[in-house]
């Protein structure tokens, strides 16, 4: 490493509640296209994190994304807000309906492109939960898939560049009274918390931070341009594993979105019941290419 | 490492640091820039000019070593509101208005002289001063608050920050305002002492720019400045002004902070005595539409103007040095802090490199004197008079004179009306005028009642209560980390800022001061109570009360949109 950190922010937009105007379609399924999006709220302290290790070692801060083309405006958003260099879309409709699982298959073999078409990447931020899935799974499914180290409910982090490692403060469990500090050999995979707060003591770092945001204003009015969009042929993806076909979970229901009637069949299982987790594990084997 | 701070081993050094962004601080990094010196500037405000208040009237001398237009060359078009092409004094006696052409007196040594608001004018400078230091490998921050000096075996190497790691610089100006928390802390100024301030509260009135030439019988770019003295104010020793803006007025009023103290006066009632003088109905007809109430205390150079404003690598400039022209009824700070920055500025440039921490503090003084600043800040007439004129026993005896029948008389006469037009006109007497109410009080009120006449007109307007004007005001409140501490709750020591602070009042719940009787042990008690959140940051309790008296943390407290 030169001393500049490569990387990639994973966001995703979700329904935005303030509007009260989610809508479903016939199967249950939200209607992404029909309600407002707006960047996952979590997102953010991912962004946070990424924007500071730009600003205190240098480097590019890529915003990647899969969902309709709507997406784009969050990606815009994170250029604007965090001042992301350039944004990747993931989207066509072969990707679409798919559970968080098909969504780490696709981001994996992004990044695995990314890295091979643009360059190699150091770390790739994730947010903690989505807002509308809420299960969290998203970033530790992709890390598993890159099998790079996961740092989770990060609080604070620093890079040391030189000897290629992330120090990163992390809660233990989420519990806000049990701090912990961890290593991890870059590349890897850091899941910021949502009480990570960035910090700039030095005014070298602020006034880079102000550079980037003049910078930024001016790229973020013809986003579109620092766009890229990958479609699961460029991925190379077999639609059989991705998108709604490729996704073996579903979420019934969350709060607070209104309960979406599903047709599809669930199985709830405890996951303190043993057999019922063995048919899960069994059921998620073949996805998992664990052959 | 310690993970999250991002800190690592040692100080960040820049070779100057200027604390504040006000005229003072941005004219001193936009010279350092120019000189090529590596500049940071740290301003407390979420923007420059979002603490900051004054009447405004910006002078361009033409005497002064620099003028704010030297250094930012479109300032007028930019950044300042109308200029001011004609200029009025009203001397008062309850109804009876005698009014004074004071051009002459404004004209001396005044190259143009343009009214101006803080907000729009210091965050113009502050883009300004980020580009030419951004060029240095500095730049401008804001939100971060200086909370005193860095030392290194007892001699000043920096600054430390509420929000930032501590930073080392070969030069630091301390232009940060009234209430210096640096100059304090190098024990170059103190707060103790009521008569060496001014306390100053403005309103700024919504009027366009077609009602302003229609009522003030003025050009799209032209002015007026109106300034009133007399028995409006009670006893206190101040005055009011009025200035027209591109489409609102600057209206507000400057006391002798110990002359507030002593006559128990409501700031905000004094404003208010102005604002519905039916002299002032000729302007509002019926109507006002306040748009911001403001405070700020005010240096009174003749007193407090620092002979060597330095210490080791830390120099003063502005109303940080005590650098404000009271010279009379005309309000000279902005100007001299302009100059001084300047000054401050250049005396670095030309000791660069000299291993003596206090040469360029040596030569920045040696500047002020021979720039002729330090003689209109501190004139050797003033000091001269003031032995003779500010005893009581001589005020006392020509107030006993004015008072009479004769003194009237005296003052009545037609030929003594032509020498007080004189009088007033020149710059002369006008800065030799000692601080006494004979000035302020005694002989405009005398002057209006003998020479005046009557304003018969109505003023009908109703300013707003203080709790509207607070509730105004926008504020991001530091909750539970007051930045105002009171140190003696006592009466005797504190209760001064129940009626002296602008936001506050007796029996007034909403301010920041409260009075309230205790009893304990059956005898009874006045205490004093301080909430911090409706505070304007004007100092005036730093220096009437018994206080730890700080400033909020950077970009938290009140947010001037007007200023
Ligand atoms: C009501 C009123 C009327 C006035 N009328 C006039 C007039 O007509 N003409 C005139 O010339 N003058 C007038 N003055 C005086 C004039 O406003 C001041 O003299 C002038 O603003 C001084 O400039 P300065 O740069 O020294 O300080 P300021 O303008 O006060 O600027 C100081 C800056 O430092 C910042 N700061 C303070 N502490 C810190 C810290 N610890 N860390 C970081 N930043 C900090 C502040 O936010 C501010 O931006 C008036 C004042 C008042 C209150
Ligand atoms: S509390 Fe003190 S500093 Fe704040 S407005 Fe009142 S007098 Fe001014």
């Amino acid at each position: 490493m030169e001393g500049i950190v490569r990387s990639v922010v994973l966001t995703k937009g979700v329904p935005d509640f303030s509007e009260g105007a989610v809508s479903f379609n016939e199967e249950g399924h939200l209607e992404r296209g029909k309600t407002p999006t707006v960047m996952n709220p979590n997102d953010e302290f991912a962004l946070q994190a990424a924007l500071q290790t730009k600003v205190r070692h240098g480097g590019h801060v890529s915003g990647m994304s899969m969902g309709p083309p709507g997406y784009a405006s969050v990606l815009e958003e994170a250029m604007e807000s965090v001042y992301t260099d350039d944004s990747y879309l993931l989207s066509d409709r072969e990707l679409a309906a798919s559970d968080t699982w098909a969504t780490a298959i696709t981001l994996c073999s992004a990044i695995e492109k990314y890295q091979e078409e643009v360059a190699d990447v150091d770390l790739v931020f994730a947010g903690f939960k989505t807002a509308d899935g809420e299960t969290g799974q998203t970033g530790p499914q992709t890390c598993w898939g890159l099998d790079w180290p996961i740092v989770t409910h990060v609080l604070a982090l620093d890079i040391d560049p030189d000897e290629g490692i992330l120090r990163a403060k992390r809660l233990v469990e989420g519990d806000v009274d049990e701090i912990e500090t961890v290593e991890a050999p870059l590349p890897c995979v850091v899941i910021a918390d949502p009480e990570f707060e960035p910090t700039y003591r030095k005014a070298a770092h602020r006034l880079t931070h102000k550079q980037l945001r003049g910078e930024t204003q001016e790229r973020a009015t013809d986003h579109e341009e620092h766009m890229t969009t990958w479609d699961h042929q460029d991925l190379n993806l077999d639609p059989d594993y991705i998108g709604l076909d490729g996704s073996p979970t579903i979420v019934s229901a969350v709060d607070p979105i209104p309960k979406a009637p599903s047709e599809r069949e669930a199985t709830m299982v405890d996951p303190g019941d043993e057999d019922g987790m063995e048919t899960v594990f069994e059921e998620m084997h073949a996805f998992a290419g664990g052959d | 490492m310690s993970i999250g701070s991002g800190a690592e081993e040692g100080y960040e050094h820049y070779e100057a640091v200027v604390v504040g962004c006000g005229p003072g601080g941005a004219a001193a990094a936009a010279r350092l820039a120019d000189h090529g010196v590596e500049t940071l500037v740290l301003e407390r405000g979420v923007e420059a000019g979002s603490k900051n208040v004054s009447g405004g009237l910006l002078y361009a001398e033409e005497s002064a070593a620099y003028t704010i237009d030297d250094l930012f060359s479109d300032f007028r078009a930019e950044a300042a509101e109308r200029p001011v092409t004609d200029y009025h004094i009203h001397n008062m006696s309850g109804n009876r208005v005698k009014s004074y052409d004071l051009t002459d007196l404004h004209d001396h040594d005044t190259d143009w002289c343009d009214a101006v608001l803080r907000r729009p004018m210091d965050s113009w400078l502050e883009q300004r001063v980020h580009e030419k230091t951004s060029e240095t490998g500095g730049g401008v921050l804001t939100g971060v608050r200086v909370n005193g000096l860095l030392r290194e075996n007892g001699e000043i190497v920096g600054v430390t920050c509420d929000e930032l790691d501590p930073i080392k610089a070969d030069m630091i100006v301390a232009a940060d305002g009234v209430n210096s928390e640096l100059a304090r802390d190098a024990g170059l100024m103190d707060w103790e002492e009521p008569d060496e301030w001014f306390q100053g509260v403005k309103a700024v009135v919504e009027m366009d720019s077609e009602t302003i030439a229609d009522r003030f019988d003025i050009d799209e770019d032209e002015g007026v400045a109106h300034l009133f003295s007399g028995d409006l104010f009670q006893d206190v020793r101040g005055g009011g002004f009025l200035y027209t803006n591109e489409d609102s007025l600057s209206i507000g009023t400057v006391f002798h902070l110990d002359s507030l103290v002593e006559q128990e006066a409501e700031p905000h009632e004094l404003l208010d005595a102005l604002l519905t003088h039916p002299l002032l109905a000729q302007w509002f007809r019926g109507e006002y539409d306040e748009r911001e109430y403001a405070a700020k205390l005010v240096p009174d150079s003749k007193k407090v103007a620092h002979r060597e404003p330095y210490r080791d690598r830390l120099v003063l400039v502005g109303d940080a040095a005590g650098q404000m022209q009271a010279q009379g009824p005309i309000i000279k700070g902005m100007n001299h802090a302009v100059t001084a920055g300047a000054l401050a500025a250049d005396a670095f440039a030309v000791t660069r490199g000299n291993a003596d921490p206090e040469a360029a503090g040596r030569r920045y003084t040696t500047m002020l004197e021979k720039s002729g600043t330090m003689d209109k800040l501190r004139p050797r007439r003033y000091e001269v008079s003031r032995r003779v004129g500010e005893r009581d026993v001589v005020t006392n005896a020509v107030e006993r004179v004015l008072n009479s029948r004769v003194g009237s008389l005296a003052v009545g006469n037609p030929i003594a009306e032509r020498a007080l037009k004189r009088a007033y006109n020149s710059p002369f007497l006008v800065s030799m005028l000692p601080d006494t109410k004979t000035g302020y009080v005694s002989l405009p009120s005398v002057i209006g009642e003998e020479h005046g006449r009557t304003v018969h007109w109505e003023n009908e307007i109703e300013p707003p209560t203080l709790a509207d004007r607070i509730g105004d005001l926008t504020y991001d409140t530091d909750v539970g980390n007051p930045h105002i501490r009171l140190r003696d709750e006592s009466y005797e020591a504190s209760g001064a800022a129940v009626a002296a602070c602008p936001v506050s009042a007796e029996d007034f719940g909403g301010g920041c001061y409260r009075s309230e009787t205790v009893k304990t042990n059956g005898s009874e008690e006045r205490l004093v109570s301080l909430d911090t959140q409706p505070c304007v940051e004007c100092g005036t309790c730093a220096v009437v009360a018994d206080t730890e008296w700080e400033h909020p943390r950077g970009g938290k407290g009140v947010e001037y949109r007007e200023g």
